[in-house]
């Protein structure tokens, strides 16, 4: 089988091009490959913190002391709709090619993911103002600040990514290298969701039960 | 407004205000740097050379530019790393009865930044620059998969660089070795700027490396010309291969420590602090993670180009070319899986201690596999001793004396006598030498004829590897043996007077190395006058077997004509034999090549600047340093139109008056190839044919 006939999952581009075809197999291959090496990142963020929520309490607050379920869950909840809306987005540009259609979904994914990174900024303004958790106060919490504050920075990152694509949309039009692009912020999206999955069960179920 | 600069922080005004041997040294160091800046302006500014330096290599995205250029840089650091290595050999001498010319501070920058920039901005340059100059040509790629982020990778290892020569000038460097380990290098113990020059230099590095891992992986499995399966890939693109995989996986690591580092200095954060929970074995662990696959990132490469030197020069395929690909591979996986080696003395349990040095050891097993492939390769061969090729002699030699010192180590209880001492250092500079080092040497003896169109001078270079071989084992050997005595690394200054002979024995070595050097230098200096007649324009000086040596020297930017069909490994051999090498291709196409373009340096400039802002504390040149990068990446993804086109009429006649030069050359034995009749067209060796009943296996595969 030829690379160009086995087309890869998500957006296609034009049925009959192969070139473009290869082309855009070898930058989202590539771009699987970016998100490994990030994945190693959050790989040794979750390790350290493993070691410091156990370790490195000192005289701070413990897991148990601060950590409250009901808003992660509200953050879970968004973070996952707004991953849902990403994929709506996707399947209306390859299937529907209803511009307003689109920006609409993308518009709902980036303020979801605005009220996400919001309700996470609100989470660390109880740790401050209620439980005085500071990054400062324990080697725990620094770690359990880096995990989840690289999360943070990589949805907000990703948010202004997606605002640049919207204008690249408006004003290129919905050309190969811009859908490539809207197809690599999707895969990056959705990582993070799965990152996401992993903090919400290793750092506050565990730390609630643990 | 300035941060924490102030005119004290200048190098020179140490030097005036309390006048001593090692703040002179410091100066000269710095007029060094400073002088040479302005000389280099003066020079580009008066040979009318800066507008070539920006269209024609700063702003290139072509892998065989930024390739050199990664060299250059390489070489470049390189100069001042070694320079500092005998300065810390001279001081270790005048140590004998005194304190020396140094102060013990001055001592502390200078093997933190010896080190520092031997492995983040000598080795790493130098394997990346070679990997980006010789792998796409391996696999008949027209570039790498992403050209543009290839030289950003170029351009932030260069800021990195900077950084570290900025620091002669302004400022201090680090104190705290090249591992950086705190609470040593907290904030506590190492106020001041010295250890932020090292945490933002090295992840500027890190950054560019985790970049170079990325692109060629995608570049090997998704460029590979048509038919170059994996098991015809030679050899040194097998090594680029797994060396990208490392460093895919390896620079997270190092990036994430970093940055920890730089939160528990910047913002009271607790990681790896004393108190409040913080955890440095957490940074030991972290570092080690990459630092050990590090070492294989750096020794893989090495490997390849032994393999390429070693068969070229013998005349001969590869010997076990299967079981070389399965050893690098376990390398590789292994690789990850011994870190904690380093801290064998830092308090876990000897069970695991026992763990990691069995598993230590076995590296040693694939490592001997790829030893006796070199030596069967040789077995029988037409050996030329060419200058790489001593070099591969004499690695083999010493490469396996600085494996066994390493199996020393591996076993906890040998360890716990000699780690932290000068045992040490002798074997890591065992292997790192003759096996990284020296293998970069040989790879511009070998390449380099490819990337200029001339062969370096022969005699030059040999007469530089009969100081640089002996004169590293004169440099560290003597190390082995104070070692044992019980000499710690890192000091400056010592008691025992019966080191005094083997310190004596070891600056001569180091002088050995620094003429050694030198006269590499000269062999370049006098290459590029007698370039004339060292010319190989037809570009197979060595009777080469990969693809690259198919193509004119210096190989056009376009690389291949038409984009070569494989049959077999060895391709180009395979061609040479059975007389298809050199054919005009039926029809030529377009060429689309990227075009040139400014994002690089100034993402590099704008790091750069970034990270001196945040070193000195100089909060808005940090911050509008990084919106600055970004910007530039922004903006430049508005532009779709990044591409320029060569028209076939341009290639067809490129490509014909080569061949027309090739069919009318008359072609060199591999007794004439150092002479200047040697003009790039072999007459090939067809040793293997006389033993074509032995070797059945290999002929077969090799002419089907
Ligand atoms: C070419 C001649 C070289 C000489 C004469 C030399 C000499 C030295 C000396 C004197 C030290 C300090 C030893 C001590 O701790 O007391 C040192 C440390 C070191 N060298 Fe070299 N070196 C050379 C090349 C290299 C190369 C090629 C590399 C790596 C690519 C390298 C990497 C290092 C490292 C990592 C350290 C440890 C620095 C630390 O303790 O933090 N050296 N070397
Ligand atoms: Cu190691």
């Amino acid at each position: 089988m030829k690379l160009y006939q086995r087309l890869h999952p998500g957006v296609n581009l034009g049925p009959t091009d192969p070139e473009s075809h290869e082309e855009a197999e070898e930058k989202i291959f590539g771009f699987w490959i970016f998100l490994m090496s990030d994945l190693v990142l959050f790989s040794v963020l979750f390790a350290t913190y493993a070691a410091m929520s156990i370790q490195g309490v000192a005289q701070g607050p413990s897991p148990k002391d601060i950590f409250d379920l009901s808003p992660v869950f509200l953050e879970t909840m968004v973070l996952l709709a707004s991953s849902f809306t990403f994929g709506l987005a996707i399947l209306e540009l390859k299937y529907r090619k209803n511009q307003r259609r689109l920006a609409l979904w993308l518009t709902l994914t980036g303020l979801l993911g605005a009220l996400f990174v919001g309700l996470e900024l609100n989470d660390y303004r109880i740790l401050l103002a209620e439980h005085g958790a500071a990054p400062q106060t324990s080697g725990f919490l620094s770690a359990y600040y880096l995990l989840t504050g690289t999360h943070a920075l990589h949805v907000s990152v990703a948010i202004i990514w997606l605002i640049v694509l919207a204008v690249q949309l408006a004003t290129l039009g919905p050309v190969g290298p811009v859908k490539l692009r809207l197809m690599r912020l999707a895969l990056f999206w959705h990582m993070l969701d799965i990152i996401w999955i992993g903090i919400f069960t290793f750092v506050y179920l565990y730390g609630v039960v643990l | 407004m300035f941060g924490r600069l102030t005119w004290d922080s200048l190098v020179f005004s140490g030097a005036i205000e309390n006048p001593s041997a090692s703040e002179f040294v410091a100066s000269g160091a710095g007029s060094v740097v400073v002088l040479g800046g302005i000389a280099l302006f003066i020079l580009l500014a008066v040979m009318k050379w800066w507008r070539p330096l920006w269209t024609d290599w700063l702003t290139s995205v072509d892998h065989k530019k930024v390739g050199i250029m990664y060299i250059v840089l390489a070489i470049v650091m390189f100069l001042r790393a070694v320079i500092e290595a005998a300065v810390m050999r001279s001081q270790q001498l005048a140590a004998y009865d005194g304190a020396g010319y140094l102060s013990a501070d001055h001592f502390g920058q200078l093997f933190t930044t010896h080190g520092t920039i031997m492995i983040f901005f000598v080795a790493m340059p130098f394997i990346t620059g070679l990997m980006n100059y010789v792998m796409p040509l391996q696999i008949g790629a027209r570039d790498v998969s992403f050209p543009r982020l290839n030289a950003i990778s170029l351009m932030l290892t260069v800021a990195g660089a900077i950084l570290v020569m900025i620091s002669l000038v302004v400022g201090k460097f680090s104190t705290g070795g090249w591992t950086a380990y705190p609470p040593y290098t907290g904030i506590e113990f190492s106020p001041g700027e010295g250890v932020d020059y090292w945490i933002w230099a090295v992840t500027l590095g890190s950054i560019g490396s985790t970049l170079t891992g990325i692109n060629f992986a995608v570049t090997i499995y998704k460029k590979r010309c048509p038919g170059m399966n994996l098991f015809r890939m030679p050899m040194f693109t097998w090594t680029t291969l797994c060396t990208s995989i490392l460093m895919i996986f390896a620079m997270a690591p190092l990036t994430a420590a970093s940055l920890m580092l730089a939160l528990d200095r910047y913002a009271d954060f607790h990681f790896f602090t004393n108190g409040d929970g913080g955890n440095m074995m957490n940074f030991a662990n972290l570092f080690w993670l990459f630092g050990h696959p590090e070492v294989y990132i750096l020794v893989l490469p090495a490997f390849g180009v032994w393999s390429e030197v070693v068969s070229t020069f013998s005349g001969k395929r590869i010997y076990g070319y299967t079981s070389l690909v399965c050893a690098t591979m376990c390398i590789a996986v292994f690789s990850f899986c011994v870190w904690l080696h380093h801290f064998f003395t830092m308090g876990q349990s000897a069970g695991v201690n026992a763990a990691f040095g069995i598993a230590t050891m076995l590296i040693g097993i694939p490592t001997g596999v790829k030893i006796y492939d070199w030596m069967l390769t040789m077995y029988r061969g037409r050996i030329r001793f060419t200058v790489p090729m001593l070099f591969h002699i004499n690695f083999l030699f010493m490469f396996v004396l600085g494996g066994s010192t390493g199996i020393l180590l591996a076993n906890p209880t040998i360890d716990f006598q000699v780690h932290n001492s000068l045992f040490l250092v002798a074997h890591f500079h065992n292997v790192i030498i003759p096996g990284v080092l020296f293998g970069m040497f040989a790879a511009v003896q070998f390449w380099f004829p490819k990337a200029f169109g001339f062969r370096l001078h022969e005699g030059l270079g040999r007469k530089a590897f009969w100081f640089l071989a002996p004169g590293f084992v004169l440099a560290f050997f003597p190390l082995y043996w104070i070692g044992m005595m019980g000499a710690t690394r890192r000091t400056a200054t010592w008691a025992d007077p019966a080191y005094h002979i083997w310190f004596a024995i070891a600056m001569l070595g180091a002088a050995m190395i620094l003429a050694g050097t030198a006269l590499l230098i000269a062999q370049v200096v006098v290459s590029v006058k007698r370039r004339k007649e060292l010319a190989v324009p037809l570009g197979d000086p060595w009777d080469g077997r990969s693809l690259e040596w198919s193509i004119p020297a210096p190989a056009p930017s376009w690389n291949f004509a038409v984009v070569p069909t494989v049959f077999s490994q060895d391709a180009f051999d395979a061609a040479k034999c059975n007389g298809t090498a050199y054919q005009a291709p039926a029809k030529y196409e377009d060429i689309h090549v990227p075009r040139n373009s400014a994002i690089a340096p100034l993402i590099g400039l704008f790091a750069c600047a970034s990270a001196f802002g945040l070193i000195w504390h100089i909060w808005w040149l940090a911050i509008i340093g990084f919106v600055m990068v970004w910007a530039v990446v922004i903006v430049s993804s508005f532009n779709l139109d990044t591409e320029e086109t060569i028209p076939a009429d341009v290639v067809r006649a490129q490509n014909e008056a080569f061949l027309e030069a090739v069919r009318n050359a008359p072609g060199v034995t591999r007794d004439d190839e150092t002479s200047s009749a040697n003009q790039g067209k072999a007459v090939p060796e067809r040793h293997e044919n006389r033993f074509a009943q032995n070797m059945k296996g290999n002929m077969t595969e090799a002419t089907t």
